[in-house]
């Protein structure tokens, strides 16, 4: 199988501070991708290489045709900015130019009453402006989503809504999914295989022979208490 | 030779462009880079008195001068625009207050009414409506651009050039007001009337639309007293603008019930 994304040899510099080292791995149509590692590991560093924001040295493919789907950490956004989610989400659809796309109906597949979508996006809670995001990606058709904590800042339900929304939507569109995480349940749960970013070498594999104590106190330096759970 | 008429055509035309750069000025916390970037007109006007050409030519070269090396150092030093700008045209004024002499000094700062040349008149408006024709049409990017620059990526915005044009956009706006405001006060019709749009509209049209109906009536209205007092127009153009953002910033019910009793308030 072709993957979907190959990369090879990436680093990442800024000045002085190597943040990202020869990292490796790729990624198959339709799996989920977690990357996890402690703060200042370079895991929102890489996922701006991988959207070509920041310089790096080596390479990273994707294949013909992918389309990026790109949903941020929360934002820092003045509560008073007059841009509405509807702004927003008509803006991307100018830019896709799909006149014919009806911005509600992008905004049900998210779960995200109409009302919601009316008021400044500064004055979004945390789940609701990160469900505007996704409403944002998928205007775009993606084939690829790359989630950077999505549920940071969201309450437990609203965090296991948003999951299981990215999740829903993976299965009925058939989306290749990466994502940060700091929640290793979820890692579990969903990832097909697991990139590690940390203290040590990088490591890539499936979370059943990741998420082991082992792997995890090397990761994050510390113990960390997580058991693989059977499916 | 230009005629009252025409001059308001230009004045409507600027202030409408200096409406929609505003808008987005405010919302990217550009607020005081307004300010900063039109000092940087100065040298260009001392070079060119010195060289005998027409100074707006001068002021408007070194403004486009001026967003430009704003833009490359922003990318390089990873700094705010605002800090950037800060820095780099306060030694701009430095520079252009020793170039500049007496008079030609106060009629760059405040402006200078004067009679304005068919080429001039025809060069502004073309200017003016390029500026309002390019916000318009970039607006969507803008918008995307203005809440993440990464996301904006991702959906094919080339957010280096967005933010090179829109600079270039804002300098010539102030170039474009220099005449009839000079350089101080331009900046103010720039960010005035945009922060009263800010503060009064709930979606992105009707900021951009309150924000434009503020800065063209304030000129009218600025020109109307200058003309009937014997007043330069520039200052009360700006004085009527910020008594308009003054109004903004009363509570919502106050500026309803003002609304409620506006007949008695008119002809009382």
């Amino acid at each position: 199988m072709n993957p979907v994304l190959k990369v090879d040899q990436l680093s990442v510099q800024f000045d002085a501070t190597r943040v990202l080292s020869e990292l490796s791995f790729s990624v198959n149509k339709g799996e989920s991708l977690a990357i996890i590692g402690p703060n200042g590991a370079g895991k929102t560093v890489l996922l701006r290489a991988l959207i070509g924001s920041i310089p790096f040295s080596g390479t990273v493919q994707w294949a013909a045709g992918t389309q990026i789907g790109y949903v941020p950490q929360k934002l820092d956004l003045d509560r008073d900015i007059p841009i509405t989610g509807f702004d927003f989400l008509r803006a991307r659809v100018a830019l896709a130019q799909k006149r014919a796309l009806d911005v509600s109906s992008v905004l049900m597949q998210v779960g995200l009453p109409l009302e919601v979508a009316s008021g400044p996006i500064g004055n979004l809670s945390g789940g609701q402006f990160q469900r505007v995001l996704i409403a944002f990606a998928l205007v775009g058709d993606p084939s690829v989503l790359l989630l950077d904590e999505p549920t940071a800042g969201v309450d437990q339900p609203g965090e296991e809504r948003l999951n299981e929304l990215v999740h829903r939507l993976q299965q009925s569109k058939g989306l290749t999914v990466l994502f940060i995480s700091h929640e290793l349940s979820v890692v579990d749960r969903y990832a097909t295989n697991v990139l590690c970013l940390g203290r040590v070498h990088p490591c890539f594999g499936p979370p059943r022979t990741l998420l082991t104590s082992e792997t995890l106190r090397d990761l994050y330096g510390t113990e960390v208490k997580y058991h693989v759970h059977d499916h | 030779m230009s005629t009252t008429t025409d001059i308001l055509l230009l004045s409507v035309a600027i202030s409408a462009a200096a409406g929609f750069i505003g808008s987005f000025a405010v919302m990217k916390r550009m607020a005081l880079a307004a300010d900063p970037l039109s000092h940087v007109a100065l040298p260009g006007i001392g070079v060119a008195l010195a060289l005998h050409i027409n100074p707006m030519i001068g002021a408007a070269a070194m403004l486009v001068f001026g967003a430009l090396l704003v833009w490359a150092l922003e990318d390089r030093a990873r700094a705010a625009t605002e800090t950037v700008i800060g820095v780099v045209f306060s030694a701009a004024l430095a520079v252009g207050s020793i170039t500049t002499k007496g008079e030609d000094l106060i009629d760059a700062l405040f402006g200078a009414a004067g009679a304005l040349g068919n080429s001039e008149m025809a060069f502004g408006i073309a200017l003016a409506s390029a500026i309002i024709v390019f916000i318009i049409t970039s607006r969507n990017r803008l918008i995307v651009a203005f809440v993440s620059p990464d996301v904006a990526r991702t959906a094919g915005v080339n957010v280096r050039q967005l933010d090179f044009l829109y600079l270039e956009a804002f300098a010539l706006t102030i170039a474009l007001g220099l005449r009839f405001l000079g350089v101080l006060l331009m900046g103010a019709l720039i960010i005035v009337p945009a922060a009263s749009g800010r503060r009064l509209a709930g979606s992105l049209s009707t900021m951009l639309w309150i924000t434009v109906t503020i800065s063209v009536t304030s000129t009218l209205i600025g020109t109307w007293i200058g003309l009937h007092l014997h007043r330069q127009t520039g200052p009360l153009i700006v004085l009527v603008a910020t008594g308009i953002f003054l109004l903004s910033l009363l509570p919502l019910n106050t500026r309803r019930r003002i609304q409620k009793d506006r007949p008695t308030t008119v002809t009382g």
